[in-house]
């Protein structure tokens, strides 16, 4: 009733009302939660494996402290493992948050609409045709990225008509492409080669290495504070572009910095783990509902998609299975079946 | 009314949607501090126009002009602070609460470092005070009526600040009670806070009671405005919606009253301009 503030934030002034930010309580305490997850499965991920290592002996073993095994498990194989994972589901988490709330809509995220596929192909192609490094990967993902969603907007945003679900029915339409192209490249090459192209395809954290590890990293702690900054203008489209643009916010400006940082940090993703399904699709959502909603949640959508992840990887490496299954087929499980529920929902 | 000043004008604006011009050569000066209603027939660029004096549509020819400047010279916050519009169909997003929803229309006022001024939390409860929205505050808005929720959308629209509303068939979708709620209430905000209004409306009769300054668009153009008293005859309603109708004094409030006569044998009173009393007996 103060009128001051909401039930769902409070804001913090500084002396003189020359400052002041909208914190909301309930996403802090999710916010929160997630992270303090995220040091049990981060704990898992450096112990267990071939080599078991205690707990007590991981923190100097990564320092270079401790059995010459150990350290170097821990340096070369299982840290670049868990900072891959944490920096991948983090960039799928922002991403998908971004181009849900861009598209207005739960489909509109990267995995759905074709990004992901698109990402991949330009990989694949860097892979079987190119024998490229895992910097060109990147590289090469990032481009095959931009293109298929440059095509992918132009083709959904003709005439102006900014719908949602048209954005969602292109993309699939172009995921499902280029999915059939990535089958061709695979099944056109030498069958080495294309085995490798098929796990990566699916989604790994196996055999990561810093030099997959660290551009994902950067890419999430640069972009991390303009995704924030443009949160606060897709909150305002929520609206519709003529209330948001009356209310004072420059809408093509919001759009074109949410393209570009949404498909810098899923293509950066995809060259490090290759096209991991349902993060991107299901962080940003689950995020929502526990915060109690008002707009896109970048830092819990970036901890929960970073928790999914890692969780995902620590469940295919830990359950008794005979072979070690990709973490990216443990999340197209599990999304196959929130993306059922999700549809359902939406039927009533 | 005669010299009356201005801060929002069209001069000569021709709008269009890509290469369908829907109007040309449009002139108009937004009278301050009044109430102007714009009518005319479906598709006769009313919502158009509204959109071109709000910036939300760059005219291919003319100029609009906004306390004294080239509209389309201002940046976007600066044309938020000096105008409002509130669109026809609004889409709000699910479970959002009323004081968040009012909240929005803070945005030009505030930045990434300033995200909730005191000038903020002021503004927003002065709106949902004139709005009568405040004791809504924490409800969802979702679960409100349709007069409520219209009324907090011009809580929205307030809270910017700007003394200059244009409202795009604010009673649209409302049933009678509510549609008058929101028209007095918009004659409050004129007459208690002095912000100018410009609405577009499709009853003739609530346009004849609400507006200072009516103005009849018709196939893009202006045909007529001025006072509603000494613009509104039987003449001007035919000749701008095809329809037969006779305007007489309305007995209570005095202001034009357009009885449409479609169905009613014609020629029944001397018709055109008087407040003469139509009995219906021939």
């Amino acid at each position: 009733m103060s009128g001051a503030t909401s039930r769902s934030w409070r804001a913090w002034r500084s002396p003189g009302d020359a400052l002041s930010w909208r914190w909301r309580p309930r996403a802090l305490v999710v916010a929160l939660v997630i992270a303090a997850l995220l040091v049990p499965l981060g704990a898992v991920v450096l112990t267990t494996g071939t080599l078991r290592i205690e707990l007590g002996d991981v923190l100097p073993a990564l320092f270079g402290q401790g059995e010459t095994a150990d350290v170097r498990v821990l340096q070369l194989i299982r840290a670049p493992r868990l900072v891959a994972g944490l920096a991948v589901g983090a960039a799928l988490g922002i991403s998908g948050a971004l181009f849900q709330s861009l598209s207005r809509n739960p489909l509109g995220s990267p995995d759905i609409v074709g990004f992901l596929t698109g990402a991949a192909s330009g990989a694949i192609v860097a892979i079987l045709v190119l024998g490229a490094p895992p910097l060109g990967i990147a590289a090469a993902a990032v481009i095959g990225g931009v293109v298929t969603s440059a095509l992918v907007y132009v083709l959904a945003f003709r005439r102006g008509a900014t719908g949602g679900y048209r954005l969602v029915l292109v993309g699939i339409g172009a995921g499902a492409l280029l999915g059939a192209l990535n089958d061709l490249l695979m099944t056109r090459s030498a069958a080495e080669n294309a085995i490798v192209a098929q796990l990566w395809l699916t989604g790994t954290l196996n055999a990561r290495t810093w030099a997959h590890a660290l551009p994902v990293l950067i890419a999430v702690l640069v972009l991390l504070v303009p995704a924030v900054a443009l949160a606060r203008g897709l909150s305002a489209l929520e609206l519709g572009d003529d209330v948001a643009t009356q209310s004072g916010m420059r809408v093509e400006a919001v759009r074109i910095g949410t393209l570009a940082v949404g498909i810098g940090l899923a293509a950066l993703a995809v060259a490090a783990a290759g096209p991991v399904s349902f993060v991107a699709l299901a962080a940003p959502q689950i995020v929502k509902r526990l915060s109690g909603g008002g707009g896109p949640s970048i830092v819990g959508s970036a901890l929960l998609g970073s928790a999914l992840l890692v969780g995902a990887d620590v469940l295919s490496t830990t359950l008794p299975l005979p072979v070690a299954v990709p973490v990216g087929l443990m999340t197209g499980l599990l999304g196959g079946i929130y993306l059922i529920w999700l549809l359902g929902r939406g039927r009533r | 009314m005669t010299t009356a000043s201005t801060r929002l004008e069209a001069r000569d604006v021709t709008l269009g949607y890509e290469q369908r011009v829907v109007a040309e050569g449009l002139t108009l000066a937004v009278p301050d501090g009044r109430v102007t209603v714009i009518v005319g027939p479906n598709a006769c660029g009313k919502s158009t126009l509204l959109r071109a004096l709000a910036r939300l549509l760059a005219p291919s020819a003319g100029t609009v002009v906004l306390d004294g400047g080239d509209v389309r010279g201002y940046r976007t916050k600066e044309v938020a602070r000096r105008l409002a519009l509130l669109p026809q169909a609004v889409e709000v997003p699910d479970g959002i609460s009323v004081l968040d929803l009012v909240a929005r229309g803070r945005f030009a006022h505030q930045r990434m470092l300033r995200q909730w001024s005191r000038d903020d939390a002021t503004a927003v409860r002065a709106a949902m005070a004139a709005t009568g929205v405040d004791e809504l505050a924490d409800r969802g808005v979702g679960e409100l009526s349709g007069g409520q929720r219209q009324r907090v959308l011009l809580a929205m629209v307030l809270a910017q600040q700007s003394g200059l509303l244009l409202l795009d068939e604010p009673t649209t979708f409302l049933d009678l009670a509510h549609q008058y709620e929101v028209l007095e209430l918009c004659r409050r905000l004129n007459r208690e806070r002095g912000d100018t209004i410009v609405a577009v409306l499709h009853d003739l009769n609530q346009a004849a009671r609400y507006a200072d300054h009516l103005v009849v668009m018709s196939a893009g153009r202006i045909v007529a405005e001025g006072p509603p008293a000494e613009l509104l005859d039987a003449e001007l309603v035919e000749r701008v919606f095809g329809l037969p109708v006779q305007v007489i004094a309305d007995p209570v409030t005095g202001s034009p009253l357009v009885i449409p006569l479609p169905g009613l044998d014609a020629g029944a009173g001397p018709g055109a301009g008087a407040a003469a009393h139509a009995g219906g007996a021939p």
